[in-house]
């Protein structure tokens, strides 16, 4: 019975399409909110340190924008845990003794936590106390860590799978939960991924505080959140592109495939070429209009301009990720990565001479560079997830075996479905998170903290 | 006692502590067109914004629960229930950014009013689908769902639908009553009486149908020692729904809300019995959907730390915001 519902082979096209396009949406949120939480937990942290109300200001700025940002992340988070089930149902059947349980432990230990300290973060101000406030503050921030931690240590078992055994339902069985969670690749792409919510949230930060300083020069609360961005960007830039040059050569130690698509290696060859351009050509196995530097990928790779590495070719072409597309998403990528670190320097060494605010030029591109980290979070994630095709679970089990049984028909129609909504409601979110962007900072209205926490009569009404 | 068996009461906790939470805050949703004046819908909205997002997390945890620990039954139940989890989903991501969204927006405040009614009701029918769905059987064969695209669709399961509607909107009616006071409060307690006597109904209505149209259920009801429970049921909802009645003429506070809740544990217990021990009525019962015992047990051991947590600080974010809401609480910007 299965083959006749598998005859609409597209079911399974319908359903990647689908979940790349509801993850890509998804991850835009969690890649600001993480950071976001975190930057008001050091804000908070500061203005109770030093009572400079500049921070306190910079806090309710960020938190309104916060607000809105978590909402839309949530939404479109539920919506990822139900479908696994409904367009993957093999895989949930087959996986979810492994991975089931890691998401269950990110619902008890991120979700919960996130949920229940949100409320007093957000509409507690005047009623718990400074310290109580700040408590729930850092609770968000950590909640949002320990959920990124779970599911990239969810998603990492299906890049490099470990500790596992298969029992006779087909089902994947732990041997070690250990080896399950700190499976090979976790570190490296935990470790990436946080960075790049730090980064791509300092780059919204200092993209806002450039536009405002081209308008003002002078507003004290627009040079603090650009210069906080600032160094961001001269300290954690570079240090993501190490990271990511590590997550590269565990990767070239486990998926090789994956390494040869990202770097255009069809052939394994000695002195390997880095192809900086080009594109890549699955039919004749070449790359064509390719500017390269030969024996640079060898050095890179493997520390050695003559060392031999690996190509598509060392692989049945059944078992090729499509080539192009994570070609070229890693060169975005990293191109981004390029741009923020020198961003980053340039900042550096106008403060050394004491101009940090005094150039326009500079205010431009950080504007510039304010949506870039989702660009390349979003790019990062199709080479992950792209570079591991035709895989579901690297090496065991593949993406056309993992669906649902239904027909293309349905799946079609929820994905039309998903598109016309996210775009119509994400779409209103992002114009109104603008829109708090363009509020002058240095306008933003305070309320007090509670003396008494208590007296729900006595609520405060905030002005917009 | 094993660990599916313990399981399969952790799940069912979860559930009704979804239903209990999200709830009322989906009934504010379905309770929206009664209510004309803004400032009143800002009271409704604002008296649920602080937990919204925790009750929701419940759904989260039923889901994410199910596929850790019974990953069969997550994998039949998801592709048959496909359309009303799809539109669940979408309801909720409506009535979700509407909190936020309402207070933003200048010019459209009325369309997000919209978006939170016409999403909460959507998220709250597309529940009463799926119960009524699961109750009048799921086809299987060979560990996948095995029947057509509309098989969720019947008359039954539409009526189930509608029971779960008007039965969040009793919860958010005594939530209301709880809540606030004066012109607000009153209405509250008219909704209340009027969801309260509907919901009866309905239940009534459901289990009728229940043990006269599915032999197993029958056999079950009508066969000692189940007939006790049958009479136990009936008679329990008899005392529990009149304490409701009862308490809403009296316009009594706090307590409509705790004699909702205790009308939906006796439909939850009831219904629970009439599938035990199946998760898929009558195809695949706990213990065959159950994963291996080694990822039962590694999550049991964090539920038990973390559920008592969980409820400690829950708990006290409802304390933090316990009292009246007035008419401008929130934060309005
Ligand atoms: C927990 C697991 C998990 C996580 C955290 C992610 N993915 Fe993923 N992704 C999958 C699990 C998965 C999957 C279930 O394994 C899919 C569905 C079909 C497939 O091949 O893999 C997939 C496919 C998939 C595809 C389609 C690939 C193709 O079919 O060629 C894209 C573009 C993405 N994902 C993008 C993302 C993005 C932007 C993510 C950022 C959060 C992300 N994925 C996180
Ligand atoms: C397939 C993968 C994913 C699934 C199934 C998933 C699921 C979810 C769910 C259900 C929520 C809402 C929780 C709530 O009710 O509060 C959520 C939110 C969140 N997710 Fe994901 N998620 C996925 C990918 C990711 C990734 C890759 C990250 C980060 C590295 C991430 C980080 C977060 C964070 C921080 C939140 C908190 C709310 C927010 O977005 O602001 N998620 N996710
Ligand atoms: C220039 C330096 C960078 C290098 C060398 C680099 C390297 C890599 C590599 C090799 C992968 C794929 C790993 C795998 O699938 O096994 C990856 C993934 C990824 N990258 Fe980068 N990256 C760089 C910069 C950035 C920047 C600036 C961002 C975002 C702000 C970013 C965000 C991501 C994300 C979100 C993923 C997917 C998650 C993961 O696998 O960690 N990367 N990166």
């Amino acid at each position: 019975m299965f083959e006749t519902w598998f005859s609409a082979a597209d079911a399974v096209f319908l359903a990647r399409v689908q979940f790349a396009f509801t993850i890509a949406f998804h991850i835009i949120f969690p890649a600001f909110t993480i950071g976001v939480a975190s930057y008001l937990a050091v804000l908070e942290g500061l203005f109770l340190k030093t009572r400079n109300p500049v921070y306190q200001k910079l806090y309710r700025y960020w938190l309104k924008i916060f607000a809105v940002a978590f909402g839309m992340g949530v939404v479109s988070g539920i919506v990822m845990s139900y479908q696994f089930g409904t367009n993957w149902s093999v895989f949930s059947d087959k996986a979810g003794p492994v991975i089931g349980p890691l998401m269950g432990y990110e619902v008890l230990t991120a979700f919960f936590l996130e949920a229940g300290f949100l409320g007093v973060m957000l509409f507690g101000m005047n009623k718990v106390g400074e310290r109580l406030h700040f408590f729930a503050t850092l609770m968000v921030a950590v909640g949002t860590a320990i959920s990124a931690f779970w599911i990239l240590s969810v998603n990492s078992w299906m890049q490099t799978p470990a500790g596992y055994a298969i029992n006779e339902q087909g089902q994947f069985i732990v041997e070690s939960w250990m080896e399950v969670i700190f499976n090979p690749s976790f570190p490296y792409r935990l470790a990436h991924m946080l960075l790049a919510a730090y980064l791509t949230t300092a780059f919204v930060v200092g993209a806002v505080g450039a536009w405002h300083l081209l308008k003002d020069s002078k507003s004290a609360v627009a040079r603090k959140m650009f210069s906080m961005a600032m160094w961001m960007a001269l300290i954690v830039a570079p240090l993501q592109v190490v990271v990511g040059d590590f997550h590269g050569l565990n990767t070239q130690e486990h998926q090789p495939a994956k390494v040869a698509a990202m770097e255009g290696h069809f052939k394994t060859e000695a002195r390997a070429p880095l192809y900086l351009f080009g594109w890549p050509n699955e039919d004749t196995a070449e790359v064509d209009y390719a500017i390269k530097v030969p024996g640079l990928a060898s050095l890179i790779l493997k520390h050695d301009v003559n060392a031999e590495v690996t190509g598509l070719d060392a692989f049945p072409q059944e078992d090729w990720p499509p080539v192009p597309i994570v070609f070229w998403s890693f060169r975005i990528m990293v191109g981004i990565g390029l741009l923020m670190v020198l961003v980053g320097l340039w900042s550096g060494y106008l403060r050394l001479r004491g101009k940090l605010f005094d150039s326009p030029w500079l205010q431009r591109s950080a504007v510039f560079m304010g949506p870039m980290g989702f660009v390349a979070v979003i790019a990062g994630w199709i080479v992950t997830e792209v570079g591991r095709q035709p895989w579901v679970i690297h090496g065991l089990l593949r993406t056309s075996d993992a669906a649902s049984p239904i027909d293309a028909v349905g799946v079609g129609a929820s994905l039309v479905a998903f598109i016309v909504v996210y775009f119509l409601v994400f779409g209103a979110g992002t114009v109104y998170i603008l829109r708090k962007m363009a509020d002058n900072p240095e306008h933003t209205h305070i309320p007090d903290y509670a003396r008494v926490p208590m007296a729900a009569e006595r609520l405060y009404h905030e002005e917009g | 006692m094993d660990y599916a068996f313990i399981w399969a009461i952790l799940i069912a906790i979860a559930v009704f502590a979804y239903v209990a939470l999200d709830g009322f805050d989906l009934g504010m949703g379905i309770l929206f067109p009664w209510v004309k004046q803004e400032k009143f819908r800002d009271r409704m909205v604002n008296s649920v914004a602080p937990v919204w997002d925790g009750n929701e997390t419940w759904l989260v945890l039923g889901g994410g629960g199910l596929l850790a620990v019974f990953p069969l039954a997550y994998a039949v139940l998801m592709p048959a229930l496909y359309m009303p989890v799809i539109a669940m989903l979408l309801g909720l991501i409506f009535r979700g950014v509407a909190f936020e969204f309402r207070f933003k927006s200048t010019s459209n405040k009325h369309w997000w009013d919209r978006a939170f009614m016409l999403g909460s009701m959507v998220a709250a029918f597309s529940q009463g689908i799926m119960l009524g769905a699961m109750l009048q059987g799921i086809k299987v064969s060979d560990r996948a769902y095995a029947g057509g695209w509309f098989d969720w669709l019947s008359p039954f399961t539409i009526f189930a639908g509608l029971a779960v509607c008007v039965g969040y909107a009793l919860l958010g009616a005594t939530w209301i009553v709880m809540k606030t006071n004066g012109d607000l409060q009153r209405k509250a307690y008219k909704w209340g009486l009027n969801t309260a006597i509907l919901l009866i109904i309905a239940i009534a209505g459901v289990s009728v149908y229940l043990v006269s149209s599915f032999d197993n259920v029958a056999e079950r009801w009508l066969t000692w020692p189940g007939s006790a429970g049958l009479w136990l049921v009936p008679f329990a909802l008899a005392i529990i729904g009149g304490g409701l009645l009862n308490s809403l003429t009296k316009q009594q506070q706090g307590r409509p809300y705790l004699w909702a809740l205790g009308v939906f544990l006796i439909a939850f217990v009831g219904f629970g019995a009439s599938i035990f021990p199946y998760l898929i009525p009558f195809e695949i019962t706990l213990w065959e959907a159950a994963g291996p015992d080694n990822s039962l047990a590694f999550l049991l051991v964090g539920a038990v730390i973390l559920l008592p947590i969980i409820f400690a600080y829950t708990g006290y974010t409802y304390w933090v915001f316990r009292g009246k809401v007035s008419e401008q609480s929130g934060y309005h910007d």
